[in-house]
């Protein structure tokens, strides 16, 4: 099975992507984990102004079956979440890296970035 | 502990089944997408494994009196090639399992149990053969390992089910077709190997469909050619999953959620399956008493009336910022698209109309009691 791994992004162990402009970061979940999910029904998504530190929880994915958290990959402030996927999410089974992404930190900790897993070692562990 | 598998595992490899343990089974929860399987049952064709369920045969000149004394429902009121919908009960009126018996022939009766429940329910059986003036006319078989089972499912099954099975039952109901088999009908062909199996007109799904109840070594078989077949009917294999959410928006119980052996059939809506009138059977002192009474507990359905993530089972059940009660099955409705559940709450309390609450994460969202089933077709 052949999933898509954005040259572009960075990963988090649990399957989440981070697009970096400047000092704020748009998050998502791979093309893998909306795959393991299948049919997601519901998405929660935090407070604008929440303030997270990486590796938190910050927001939930639903499919038929069940919940999963989702972990901030890097530590700032909420500055923007995504409406649409809100309004239909099955945007992140569609588009996982496109219109179905989750929220937008801007980082309070920018090196942080770099610890966060290449596309190669991403693939490595998705086995893909 | 290692998962039992059924004759299907290797087709599910084959399909791209999700295999999860169900049960202490290695079942597939989905192959595309619960939702588009569900749909499909709906408006198509679905194919279920469900080999894993048991099934015990009952016969003997003692079998009908026995059967009556130990299940809720009535089978005298089967005729051979009939089966009806029943429970087994203890003496306080908790529920052991919820099952299905046909009468195959005068003196034979095949039960089809829960896949979780097998154990308990043949020791039970057992142990009522052995209390039973009927005892010495009554012979048991726990067929589960030698027979399987599959669930064909949908409004278009119809299309190719007689292609499946040809020609005329050679037992049970006589019909010419298996499509003029009517709801709770059974009958028997041979078409595979010359080996006989049952067909049934029953299902759980809410959709007009059959189960097949076959030897194991004709299972796959039969999987097969149905999938061959079913093409004319947009037929596509369907997972637990999709078996789960079809079930739940026509407010079908499952064992252990709606029933389990602190709650009996009263108090789960199913008092029109327990035939008081028929005589003595275990727990009908118990159940009567309910049922003039009033239970303590009432299952209800209900929906989701704001956005809100689904209801799931174990999920707590306010009204006015009191917890009155449990969601014992919710899940994200495919076919109405919105969050569905059943659940127990005080008789007083289930209404349809009654608002609710079902806190969800730290949170209550706003439901509502409606009647069963939820869905209905159009």
């Amino acid at each position: 099975m052949s999933f898509q791994v954005p040259s572009d992004l960075r990963y988090a162990k649990s399957h989440e992507w981070v697009r970096v402009n400047d000092d704020v970061a748009t998050v998502g979940i791979t093309d893998h984990a909306q795959h393991e999910l299948t049919d997601v029904v519901f998405v929660e998504l935090p407070a604008v102004g929440r303030v997270v530190k990486a590796g938190e929880a910050c927001a939930v994915v639903e499919s038929v079956k069940t919940a999963s958290d989702i972990y901030a990959p890097v530590s700032g402030e909420i500055v923007g979440i995504n409406k649409a996927v809100s309004d239909n999410p099955a945007l992140v089974n569609t588009a996982p890296f496109g219109e179905g992404w989750f929220l937008k930190i801007k980082l309070s900790n920018a090196p942080e970035v770099e610890n966060l897993l290449t596309p190669e070692a991403y693939k490595a562990q998705i086995g893909a | 502990m290692s998962l039992q598998r059924t004759p299907l595992f290797a087709a599910h490899q084959r399909l791209g089944g999700k295999l999860i343990e169900f049960g202490g089974w290695e079942m597939p929860v989905q192959y595309s997408s619960i939702v588009d399987e569900h749909l499909c049952v709906r408006r198509a064709a679905g194919i279920f494994d469900i080999c894993h369920m048991g099934e015990v045969l009952v016969t003997g000149p003692g079998a009908e009196e026995y059967l009556n004394e130990t299940l809720t429902n009535d089978v005298r009121k089967l005729g051979a090639g009939q089966g009806q919908y029943s429970q087994m009960c203890q003496e306080d009126g908790g529920t052991i399992d919820d099952l299905y018996v046909y009468r195959l022939a005068p003196l034979e009766f095949l039960l089809i149990i829960n896949a979780s429940r097998i154990e308990v329910d043949v020791a039970w059986l057992q142990e009522r053969i052995c209390a039973s003036k009927h005892r010495s006319g009554v012979i048991f078989e726990n067929a589960s390992n030698r027979l399987g089972a599959v669930a064909i499912q949908g409004p278009r099954v119809v299309d190719f089910i007689s292609q499946v099975f040809p020609g005329a039952s050679e037992a049970g109901t006589q019909v010419a077709s298996v499509r003029d088999l009517k709801k709770n009908e059974t009958g028997r062909w041979s078409t595979f190997a010359g080996t006989p199996l049952w067909v049934a007109r029953t299902g759980y799904t809410g959709e007009d469909g059959f189960e097949v109840v076959a030897p194991a070594a004709l299972i796959e078989q039969v999987w097969n050619r149905t999938l061959d077949l079913g093409h004319v009917g947009c037929l596509q294999p369907c997972g637990l999953g999709a078996r789960d959410t079809l079930r739940t928006e026509v407010c079908y119980p499952l064992y252990g959620h709606e029933l389990d052996e602190t709650t009996s059939p009263i108090e789960a809506g199913l008092g029109v399956f327990v035939a008081f009138e028929k005589g003595e059977f275990v727990g009908r002192s118990a159940l009567l008493e309910q049922k003039t009474k009033g239970p303590k507990k009432r299952s209800v359905a209900f929906r989701m009336t704001d956005k809100s993530p689904p209801p799931r089972p174990g999920y707590l059940i306010f009204v006015d910022g009191q917890n009155v009660g449990t969601v014992v099955s919710g899940t994200q409705s495919p076919s109405l698209n919105l969050g569905i559940g059943l659940g127990y709450v005080p008789p007083v309390v289930a209404v349809p109309g009654s608002l609710l609450e079902v806190e969800i994460r730290g949170r209550r969202f706003a439901a509502e009691i409606v009647k069963k089933p939820i869905y209905r077709k159009a």
